[in-house]
């Protein structure tokens, strides 16, 4: 007859693998899973060629050049969009150049949202079918992206810019970027956020 | 009222669950048989209860009461009947709800078929199953209650998500969870021995029909999970490697070696503490299914719920049943003693070598679903990985695999002689690699090595399994229940790999922009375009394609891909049309209108896509047939003396 006692580590390695385990899982727990940093950053805008909601003619990410913009992905069927939409005409006003991309919505809805509640945009790009937003890695709306003056992605905001955490990322990446306008509008809308 | 009496249910539901998670135990420990009978009538009690409060969300469901907040959420007036039942798990509270319905069921169908069980034993399994209850509706009780009153109460609800609006995903969970909470029998069993200290091979012999039904309900519900997402998602795969369905694969992969271990030690008493591991492991993996899909550690297209106190919670769960169990089996299983012996070349060893090949697909899996989670949890930086590391496992994985699958059933217990293994089957393995290598060659004219290896693989299960099948006919006329279901498992595994390597390699698939009036050619299927018309559900507006399918100067077929408006949602739904038969699919799913009547469309031909899921039912099949074996419905005691272990074991 043969005996098989595991021995004492034998025994106790499967608890200790899962404490491991539970560390991992534990700390992973804390951190938001949502965030996931987009490659894009750094990278000059992906090339697109949209149709404008209000007005005729396109843009393309050519029209980036020469200012610094906020494109924000929105759509009126999104309610954290309704909810961010203070702040986006809030940033309008103050003289940011903020483009929107409409997000898989219906073109008669999205007029009829921003006649109701106000439209900061310079102009709304139309990504109807939601493909250009694919290249952008857009899983969501809202969405921010901050472009600078030579077309370049420098940051990119996930969610509605009412999160003092979002906003205040944002304010660093013009702040690194020197964007010394934008940096004294964000310092306020932090401030109105709060 | 019916909800706050379905929300009492529950809280009631809830102290009976304490009551027979600790009384039993304490009745077991002083052999009084007073507190040890609390156990069946607790379980019974508690399904009542739950069953009561699961019916009392139903109906809240059924009469359209928004001014529960989960009805209001998940339920609108123009929902269809049996998506309304179906809404109660559709989300995060009700199918927690579901869950431990589920698992009182299980408890009470334990409870009711092992009257031959040592009552002690009893008394425990019913116990550590009460204490997995008392967690689930302390979860739903304390952070997710399905009872949640609105005030005021809304006019019309939110729709149910429409893309869970579909016959295969109604049944998914029910099913997967049949399959997830089934393992929790050989869990109860598993600590129940560890508890009483004799762990010897019976405790497998009574668990072992458990553990097979709940592993084909896992089987049956993981084949309609990819079904529906190759129906509905409008994407034409049929597997995405996504988090959630890891979720459900680890959990499969874990049950099956345990299956199977489970076979060794019941049989010949091998393997004991690692068929206990494996238990535990199986319903560990369960739990964790459950937690990643409903914390939202992990990103995921399913996105169900996100919300970090429940993640606690659950993390906090996980570590008092896993952590509970292992410590348990760390301070138990010393007491193990092993008295089966085995020569290198038996069953035995083929089945250690299965199970090493399992543990193995499960750690990649478990590797790929959770390294970007520990990754990020060292900041080093956020990443996710891909299909391509998912599918060159799993290649590397299933060629020892079948090549094993092939040889083991025909290698006997304790010891063989591998000449005479290798006599049997050497001229089956040189026909399988010749045609499956030429396989390719004559269906394009052109060699495809991996291809064909794997409709080698399929082509040596299958000769290999009829083989000893009709060996085993000629020494009798009548095969064992559990060998018929082993064969039937096993050519379902054959057809699942025929299916999957011939989708894979040979599938076409074409973005197109058509007008009306148009065509397109694929694999000899001619796609007519015939232009679109308006179609109309019970709650959806729909822009339906009419596709005319010709091969041959016939008609062969028509599709009706749609976009769906949902009333209540604004953007629209994809839903594919698929002309089916047993050797291709052909699918189409409709884009977006363009310019002048145009439309964008993608179409795909899939060829032995359905083997796929013919194959899991077979598999499914396979574990319902074993189970049906008359030994397991013979008196356990019976069996019990006839194989009594050593004393002191």
């Amino acid at each position: 007859m043969e005996t098989e006692k595991p021995s004492t580590l034998r025994r106790f390695m499967p608890l200790i693998i899962f404490g491991v385990l539970v560390v991992f899982l534990g700390i992973g727990l804390t951190l938001n899973p949502r965030e996931v940093p987009s490659p894009l950053i750094g990278k000059p805008a992906p090339a697109f060629d949209l149709p404008l909601l209000e007005k005729d003619g396109r843009f393309s990410e050519q029209d980036f050049k020469g200012k610094v913009t906020l494109l924000n992905v929105w759509a009126s069927w999104c309610f954290a969009c309704r909810q961010e939409h203070e702040v986006v005409k809030y940033l309008g006003s103050r003289g940011v150049r903020i483009v929107g991309l409409n997000y898989k919505d219906d073109p008669a809805d999205a007029k009829a949202w921003l006649a109701r509640l106000g439209n900061p945009y310079e102009v709304v790009a139309v990504d109807r079918d939601g493909r250009i937003a694919i290249d952008w890695g857009v899983y969501g709306a809202p969405e921010s992206f901050l472009i600078d003056r030579d077309g370049i992605i420098r940051h990119k905001v996930i969610g509605p810019l009412t999160d003092p955490e979002k906003v205040e990322a944002l304010l660093v990446a013009a702040r690194e970027n020197g964007m010394n306008e934008l940096v004294t509008v964000l310092t306020d809308v932090r401030q109105k956020i709060r | 009222m019916i909800p706050e009496l379905g929300h009492f249910a529950l809280i009631i539901a809830f102290a009976v669950a304490i009551v027979q998670s600790i009384v039993p135990l304490i009745g077991a420990a002083r052999n009084d048989a007073a507190m040890i009978s609390m156990a069946r009538v607790a379980s019974v009690t508690q399904l009542l209860f739950v069953g009561l409060a699961y019916a009392a969300l139903t109906h809240a469901f059924i009469v359209h009461d928004f001014s529960v907040l989960y009805v209001s959420q998940h339920s609108n007036l123009v929902q269809p009947l049996m998506y309304r039942i179906s809404g109660v798990w559709g989300s995060h509270e009700g199918s927690l709800l579901l869950w431990a319905l589920i698992l009182s069921i299980w408890t009470v169908a334990v409870a009711a078929y092992s009257r031959n069980l040592p009552d002690i034993l009893m008394a425990r399994v019913l116990a550590v199953m009460g204490m997995i209850s008392v967690g689930f509706l302390a979860f739903m009780l304390f952070t997710s209650n399905p009872f949640e009153r609105l005030f005021p109460a809304p006019l019309d609800g939110n729709e149910l998500n429409p893309l869970l609006q579909d016959p295969g995903l109604a049944f998914h969970p029910p099913m997967l969870y049949m399959g997830y909470v089934g393992f929790s029998v050989a869990f109860a069993f598993a600590v129940a021995a560890l508890l009483g200290g004799k762990l010897d091979a019976t405790w497998a012999r009574w668990s072992r029909p458990w553990t097979t039904i709940a592993w084909s309900f896992l089987t049956f519900g993981i084949a309609l999970g990819s079904w529906w997402a190759y129906n509905e998602l409008g994407w034409g795969g049929w597997w995405f490697w996504d988090p959630v369905e890891n979720a459900s694969f680890m959990p499969w992969l874990v049950g099956t070696a345990l299956i199977h271990s489970l076979a060794s030690t019941e049989k010949r008493g091998v393997f004991k503490s690692w068929t206990v591991l494996l238990a535990i492991l199986a319903f560990s993996l369960s739990l964790l299914g459950t937690f990643i899909v409903r914390s939202g550690v992990l990103v995921s297209v399913h996105a169900f719920a996100t919300d970090p106190s429940r993640g606690v919670f659950i993390l906090a769960f996980l570590v008092v049943v896993v952590g509970g169990s292992l410590a348990l089996y760390a301070w138990r299983s010393g007491a193990v003693i092993s008295y089966g012996r085995f020569q290198w070349f038996s069953r035995e060893t083929a089945l250690l070598l299965n199970n090493i090949i399992f543990l193995t697909a499960a750690g990649a899996v478990f590797v790929g679903t959770m390294y970007p989670l520990v990754v990020d949890a060292f900041g080093i930086g956020k990443i996710s990985v891909g299909r391509p590391y998912f599918d060159t496992m799993f290649s590397l994985v299933s060629i020892p695999l079948l090549l094993l699958l092939g040889l083991g059933p025909l290698v006997r217990w304790k010891g063989d002689s591998w000449q005479r293994v290798l006599k049997s089957v050497w001229a089956l393995f040189v026909i399988s690699l010749v045609v499956g290598l030429l396989l390719p060659f004559l269906i394009e004219g052109e060699l495809r090595i991996a291809t064909g290896l794997g409709l080698a693989g399929a082509l040596w299960v299958t000769l290999t399994t009829l083989k000893d099948m009709f060996a085993r006919l000629a020494k009798s006329r009548r095969l064992p229940l559990a060998y018929a279901g082993m064969v039937i498992a096993h050519l379902g595994v054959a057809m699942f790999v025929a299916g999957v390597t011939i989708t894979m390699s040979y599938s076409l698939e074409k973005d197109l922009r058509m007008v009306p009036g148009s065509e397109y050619d694929i694999a000899g299927y001619s796609f007519h375009f015939m232009g679109t018309r308006k179609a109309q559900g019970v709650n959806y507006d729909a822009n339906e394609a009419v596709i005319e399918i010709w091969r041959d100067s016939k008609k062969v077929g028509e599709l009706h891909p749609q976009k769906r408006v949902y009333s209540g949602k604004s953007n629209p739904m994809t839903e594919a049309s698929i002309d089916k038969t047993f050797f291709r699919d052909l699918y189409a799913a409709l884009g977006e209108e363009l310019d002048d009547g145009a439309w964008s469309m993608r179409v795909y031909y899939k060829p032995l896509i359905r083997w796929i899921w013919l194959g899991s039912i077979l598999m499914t099949l396979g574990g319902v047939l074993a189970v049906s074996d008359r030994r397991y419905r013979q008196s356990v005691k019976q069996k019990i003396s006839d194989r009594l272990s050593p004393a002191g074991a």
